[in-house]
This record gives C-alpha cells, sequence and structure tokens, in this order.
C-alpha cells in the first residue's frame, strides 16, 4: 500500500488537471464557436402579456393555462427550471389517480367541445422533467376549437399554424413527431 | 413501420454497428500495438515519469488489486474534502450549500463506485466546482478503473501459464487518454451542435410568455454528460438527469446518448474476442448477453405502449403509452428501450421516471440490475459475467462427467468457492438492506420519506438496494433517500457491490493463470458453442429466480395483480 500511495496522490492530481481542468476549458471553448447562443442555450424573443420584449429558452417548457393559449403538459414542478422533477407517483397509488381524474375534468370543462375518449393521455400526466417543451400534435388539435374561440379568429387558422409548427419525426423516419409549446403560442400571439 | 420503434431499432444497430470495429481498437490498445492516437505517447510517458510509475513493470493479480484500491482510497479523501466545503470553495454561482458529512459519504463513495445514486439534486445540491473537479473527475478515472481491471483479467485468461498480468497505471492510462478522453470530447461537441449548454453563468432569470418570472439552471453541462454516459456513470448534472431537456435536447441527443452509454460495454466484449483471438467465444457471450436484454426490453415496451390501465379506465386517449414522467419529444418507446438499457448495463441514468412505469416494467428494471450481467458496465459487466461462466463450466463438467476447464485453465475447489460467495454476497446485501429498511421502518405511519403506499412502496425500497448494490445509480426517485439511514446504509452496499465483483474475478482469474495451461483435446468441454451458451443462461436464470423471485413477489408481482 505505502509503495503505491505516492504515485496515487501524484496521479490524481494529474488527472484533475487533465480531465477537470484542461478537457472541460477546450470543449467549453469549442462550444463558444458551435453551439447555439455561445453554449448558453437557445434562446426565443418575444414580447409578452405585460408588452415587454423578453426571451425564453427554446427547450425550456413553460406553464401555459390560460385559454388563450395551447397549454402545456401537467409539471409535477410547476415549470420550476431551478428545480426539475417528476411525480414520482407509482401507476396504482389512489391519489394520483384521483389526481389523473381531476386533470380530466378541468380539461373537459374548459374544451366543452371536445370528447373524453379524445384527450391524449399526455396532457392528464405529468412529464419527467417538469419542463416539457413539446406537446403532440394530438395534444395541440384538442385544443383548437377552445383557443379559436377565446381568440375570436377562425378554426381554420390555428389548424394552419398547428401544422405549420408540427415537427416531423428525425430524419422523417426516427422517433414522435411533436410540437415546441414556446414556439407554438409567440406565433400565435402574432396572428391576427 | 411506426417511427417510434424505427427509432429503437436505430439505436441498437447503429451501437452494433459501431461496438465491433471499436471493440478491435480496444483490444489493440490493451496489447500495446500501434494506433492512431499514439501520438498520445509522449504525454503519458511523461505523466508517468512525473509520478514515478515504472508502467513497463509487469504486477501480479494481488499488486494490480493493491494499486486499484491505493488510488480509489486517494480519490475517495479527495471527494469527501471537495464535497463537505464546496459552499465555502469559489465557483459556485448558485450559493450552493455544503454537504452534510452523511450526504457527502453517500455522493463520495456512489461517484467513486461508477454507481451515481444521487440523493441531492444538480440544481441545488453541487456547485460547478464539486460538479467539474469532484463528480465530473470521479465519472472519468471510476469508468478507467473498471475498463482496467478488465484488460488485467483478459490478460490472464490467455494461453499461457503466468503470474504477469500487465501494469494497472498502464491500463488505466491508456483507457482515459486513448478511450474515454477523446470520445467524451466528439459527443460534447456533438451534444453542444444540439443545443445542450455549456456555460459558467449560473442561473438566468426569464419571464415567460404569461408573465411568470422563472429562475433557469444552467452550467457546464455538455461536457459532463458526454463522460456520464461514456463511463456508464448515469449521474446527471441536473437532477432529472437525461429527461431534463437541457441534458438532453431532442431526439437527436437521445440516440448520441443512447449508443454513448451502450457503446463501451459492448465493444468490451467484441475486445476479448480480438483479444484472445477467439472471436466465437465473444459472440457466445454477445447472444446470452443480449437474448437476456431482448427478454427484459421487448415486454416492457410493450407494457408501457399498453399504458396504465387504471387511466385507462377512466376513458383518455391511450394511445401514447403510459406518459405518467416520460417526456413528449422521445415517446415512449424509446424510454421504455432506455430504462431498460440503462439497468442492464450499470449506467443508471434516465430520460424517463421509473417510478411510474407499470408494475412489471420495474420489475424487469429490477431484474435487469439483479443480474448485471446483461452487457454490465464499463469493464466490469464481464467481471460479472465471467463469474456466471465459471459456475457454469463447474456444473456442466460436472454433468457431463469431464473436467471442469475453462480456456486451457482447471477449475477447482478454491475458484468455485470465490464465485459463489461473490454471486450470495451481492443477494444478501440486496435483500438484507430491504429487510433491514422494512424491519426498522415498517409500520411506522410518520414516515415522510416513502413517496407511495403499500406494494409499490416495497419496490421503492427494493429498487434502491438493487440499484446501489448493482452500481446503477437509478432509482424509484418517490423514495425521499437523503436521510441519515439510506446514505449510509447505500453507501455501505455500493462499495461492496464495487468491490467485491471485481476483486473476486480478478482473483479467479489471477489463481488460473498461475495454473498448467492443458491444451485443448476430444475431452475438452467447448465453451464457445451455443449449447455453452444455453447453459450460461440457464445458470443465470436459475440463480436469479431462486435469489430474487420471493422479493419481486412481494414488491411489483403483488401490485400487478392488485389491479388485474
Amino acid at each position: 500500500m505505502k509503495t503505491h500511495l505516492m504515485p496515487a496522490l501524484k496521479l490524481t492530481l494529474i488527472c484533475i488537471l487533465v480531465f477537470s481542468g484542461i478537457y472541460t476549458v477546450t470543449i467549453w471553448g469549442i462550444g463558444q464557436i458551435v453551439a447555439p447562443n455561445n453554449g448558453k442555450g437557445e434562446i426565443v424573443n418575444y414580447v409578452n402579456s405585460k408588452e415587454n420584449l423578453k426571451y425564453g429558452f427554446v427547450n425550456i417548457g413553460q406553464s401555459f393555462t390560460s385559454d388563450n393559449y395551447f397549454w402545456s403538459r401537467p409539471s409535477a414542478v410547476g415549470y420550476n427550471a431551478a428545480g426539475s422533477g417528476a411525480s414520482n407517483k407509482g401507476a396504482t397509488n389512489e391519489e394520483y389517480l384521483a389526481l389523473v381524474q381531476s386533470r380530466i375534468d378541468t380539461f373537459l370543462i374548459h374544451n366543452p367541445n371536445v370528447a373524453k375518449s379524445d384527450i391524449p393521455v399526455e396532457m392528464v400526466t405529468a412529464s419527467g422533467s417538469g419542463l416539457d417543451p413539446n406537446i403532440s400534435p394530438k395534444a395541440a388539435m384538442v385544443q383548437i376549437s377552445r383557443i379559436a374561440k377565446a381568440r375570436n379568429i377562425s378554426e381554420s387558422k390555428v389548424e394552419s399554424l398547428v401544422n405549420e409548427y408540427t415537427e416531423k419525426p428525425l430524419l422523417g423516419m426516427f422517433g414522435p413527431a411533436r410540437i415546441n409549446i414556446l414556439k407554438l403560442n409567440i406565433a400565435l400571439d402574432a396572428l391576427k | 413501420m411506426n417511427s417510434e420503434i424505427l427509432g429503437v431499432i436505430l439505436m441498437f444497430v447503429l451501437t452494433l454497428v459501431l461496438a465491433i470495429p471499436f471493440g478491435k481498437y480496444i483490444a489493440r490498445v490493451f496489447e500495446g500495438e500501434k494506433s492512431f492516437l499514439d501520438f498520445m505517447a509522449p504525454i503519458e510517458n511523461f505523466f508517468f515519469r512525473i509520478c514515478g510509475i515504472d508502467s513497463k513493470k509487469e504486477m501480479n493479480w494481488k499488486q494490480n488489486l493493491v494499486s486499484m484500491l491505493t488510488i480509489n482510497f486517494v480519490w475517495f479523501l479527495f471527494a469527501m474534502l471537495i464535497l463537505m466545503n464546496q459552499g465555502r470553495l469559489p465557483f459556485n454561482p448558485d450559493s450552493n450549500p455544503s454537504m452534510s458529512p452523511d450526504l457527502a459519504f453517500n455522493t463520495a463513495i456512489s461517484f467513486l463506485v461508477n454507481c451515481n445514486l444521487q440523493h441531492y439534486s444538480g440544481e441545488t445540491g453541487v456547485s460547478y466546482l464539486a460538479q467539474i473537479f469532484c463528480l465530473m473527475f470521479l465519472q472519468f478515472v471510476s469508468a478507467a478503473t473498471g475498463i482496467a481491471v478488465a484488460a488485467v483479467v483478459y490478460n490472464a485468461l490467455r494461453e499461457r501459464t503466468t503470474e504477469h498480468l500487465g501494469n494497472f497505471y498502464n491500463y488505466f492510462m491508456k483507457s482515459l487518454t486513448r478511450i474515454l478522453l477523446p470520445l467524451s470530447a466528439i459527443v460534447a461537441i456533438l451534444f453542444m451542435v444540439n443545443g445542450m449548454p455549456m456555460t459558467f453563468e449560473g442561473k438566468q432569470n426569464i419571464v415567460s410568455l404569461q408573465g411568470d418570472t422563472v429562475q433557469v439552471s444552467t452550467g457546464p453541462v455538455a461536457a459532463f454528460v458526454a463522460i456520464k454516459h461514456l463511463g456508464t456513470n448515469g449521474g446527471g448534472y441536473f437532477g432529472t438527469n437525461s429527461a431534463h431537456p437541457f441534458e438532453n435536447p431532442n431526439y437527436a441527443t437521445n440516440i448520441i446518448e443512447m449508443v454513448a452509454q451502450f457503446i463501451i460495454p459492448l465493444a468490451m466484449i467484441f475486445a476479448l474476442g480480438f483479444y484472445l483471438k477467439r472471436k466465437k467465444l465473444a459472440w457466445m457471450i454477445f447472444g446470452v448477453m443480449t437474448a437476456g436484454f431482448l427478454l427484459l426490453v421487448v415486454p416492457t415496451m410493450v407494457m408501457e405502449q399498453h399504458g396504465n390501465p387504471e387511466i385507462a379506465k377512466m376513458g383518455v386517449d391511450m394511445s401514447s403509452g403510459a406518459m405518467e414522467g416520460k417526456e413528449v419529444r422521445f415517446g415512449t418507446p424509446a424510454s421504455a428501450y432506455w430504462s431498460i438499457l440503462t439497468t442492464v448495463i450499470s449506467t443508471g441514468s434516465v430520460n424517463s421516471f421509473h417510478d411510474s412505469y407499470m408494475p412489471l416494467s420495474g420489475m424487469n428494471q429490477m431484474l435487469a440490475m439483479m443480474v448485471n450481467a446483461f452487457y454490465g458496465g464499463c469493464g466490469v459487466g464481464f467481471l460479472n459475467f465471467y463469474i456466471f461462466i465459471i459456475i457454469a463450466v463447474f456444473i456442466s463438467g460436472l454433468m457431463v462427467g469431464r473436467t471442469p476447464e475453462f480456456l486451457g485453465k482447471k477449475i477447482e475447489a478454491r475458484e468455485m468457492k470465490i464465485a459463489v460467495i461473490v454471486t450470495l454476497v451481492s443477494a444478501l446485501l440486496l435483500k438484507g438492506g430491504t429487510a433491514f429498511a422494512c424491519y426498522i421502518f415498517g409500520g411506522d405511519s410518520t414516515l415522510t420519506w416513502l413517496n407511495n403506499p403499500g406494494f409499490h412502496g416495497f419496490s421503492e425500497m427494493l429498487y434502491e438496494y438493487t440499484s446501489a448494490n448493482a452500481n446503477n445509480g437509478s432509482g424509484f426517485e418517490g423514495l425521499g433517500d437523503n436521510t441519515l439511514w439510506w446514505n449510509i446504509s447505500t453507501g455501505i452496499v455500493m462499495i461492496l457491490g464495487r468491490f467485491i465483483p471485481i476483486i473476486g474475478p480478478v482473483a479467479i482469474a489471477g489463481i488460473l493463470a498461475k495454473k498448467k495451461y492443458i491444451p485443448e483435446s476430444a475431452g475438452t468441454l467447448k465453451t464457445d458453442t451455443l449449447t455453452f451458451g444455453v447453459m450460461i443462461f440457464a445458470v443465470i436464470s436459475i440463480v436469479t429466480a431462486l435469489s430474487f423471485f420471493p422479493a419481486l413477489v412481494l414488491g411489483p408481482i403483488a401490485e400487478y395483480f392488485s389491479i388485474h
């Protein structure tokens, strides 16, 4: 053990220098060039309800609860991006099942034209991160009639917006289609 | 075919196609043959000179183990020091506090042993300094330790009689400079191109479109997540790991992360074939592991796609599957695939939350960790599988009346004892821990750390010890595990669950290497055949069923029958 102690100590110091120091700084430097927004996370600008020019992160979902906007998915942490989290409720937990039932009821009250069997399950279950930036195209479709009514615009206009903002699977072949909820709602505000 | 299933197939096939040539490359690195990264040699030699290490000196199995354990002990002390003082140290833009001694003990061991069980949350629990200089550092060196130990064992399996099994420091350094570092750099760059943050500016304040003020945690994520996956570590930068949209922004990064965590465990199998010039043996091992993996992953994907029957009863559209704890951009199939892959190999990173999976999907995740040898972690996956090979050789030798031999070495009582102890200790730690927790806390209605009642609550505790023992690091995260009991007990389980399954196989391989080499003859039991593969699979199934079936009945199986 003793003969190995000094080499171990020195090797540890060198590894810290190389793998924590040099590696990290190099990657950061490359990020300044190749990453969007210099590695600070991709952003998108908007004018918010208080008429101020603001920005948000494209990848970080935001809470949308107003009838005027496409709703985002339920979140176990209320879209707190400084403390992500899932509900971690088991599939058979009674308390949890009651919560899902109440989300279904709320959805039906706000969307009276929607049949219960058309509510996609992801709109009444919480995401893994609590910050899900996406909803599925189906989840947007069932909200069109509510939004058209609340904003007093035609349903076809909203529908074409949804189609425009539907992102295809990767290379058109892999994974699910999805919609970035923040981008869609910004576009909705721009619609006159 | 549906694009989500196609995505899953792509992830598997892509990894396999990359892993075969990469395995050949790893074998060359272990051999010390020429490779395109030889320009690193002067740097490596310079490091060895400063440290006073003679990397050419051959060591026996005991010396290799002592040098490995010594440096691991140094890392443990270093990690404790940083974690308990991070609040006072610089490079802490979010002003996160120092860890309590028990939490620091748990976290230091967790990252030291390549487990990455996290009883803290990344956003609030660690400073940037601790993330980069403590946790990420350990992610590099713990993975390299696993690969280096596997190299020692590979060396011992050659057709010769020797005590010289290479040099731990040499294998360790080369695993870092020739395998982990270059790959991490490539993967980190791909991540950043896809929008993963790499910044030191701390939390950002934004105002949402609806007008709420929100703080957004960022950080040097890309560098960290690259080695987190390549080293099968799995400890997330953020609390929600690879479900967090900054830690896994889109389907492309999901594919990259999936390939990154799978490639080294897979390549290590092929490296064995190239290194020993026994490609058929490597394919046999790959076949057994893949059969086990498919048996776990396919039913899990089907169950998750069907969704929660309790929610189906409420009458909503279930076509997306069980979406609680899952993200829309990955979808149910890719999430279910990840959940089994991360548990068969010992990564333990998650892109969806296992606590909310269907009861039997949760059981499959636990089974994957209980076996812990279908692919397995960086380097150590093969070591676990090696134990099962030894047991299978011995049993089949007895069955057909031949001397039990593996690769020309006779397996005798001493090796068998070690192999059996390693298997039994794992079952003891896992079930013993859960039993203690149930005994001490069972019936306590004031418990606040259990998130779910009934059978599922038991599953949460069982999962925690299973994950700690397998050095996996994923969790049924509903368990509020930052308490004195969980920090200390899982810390002890993790350290034993790491080093006993390393010391055992190295000892067996070292003892066998010293024995006389018996060339293959007509009387030799062939170990690279389909028949022997089936035999190993049977041994794994029987050992696992006998050890764990009763515990699984009390948790996930009981929960399944409560809703069906």
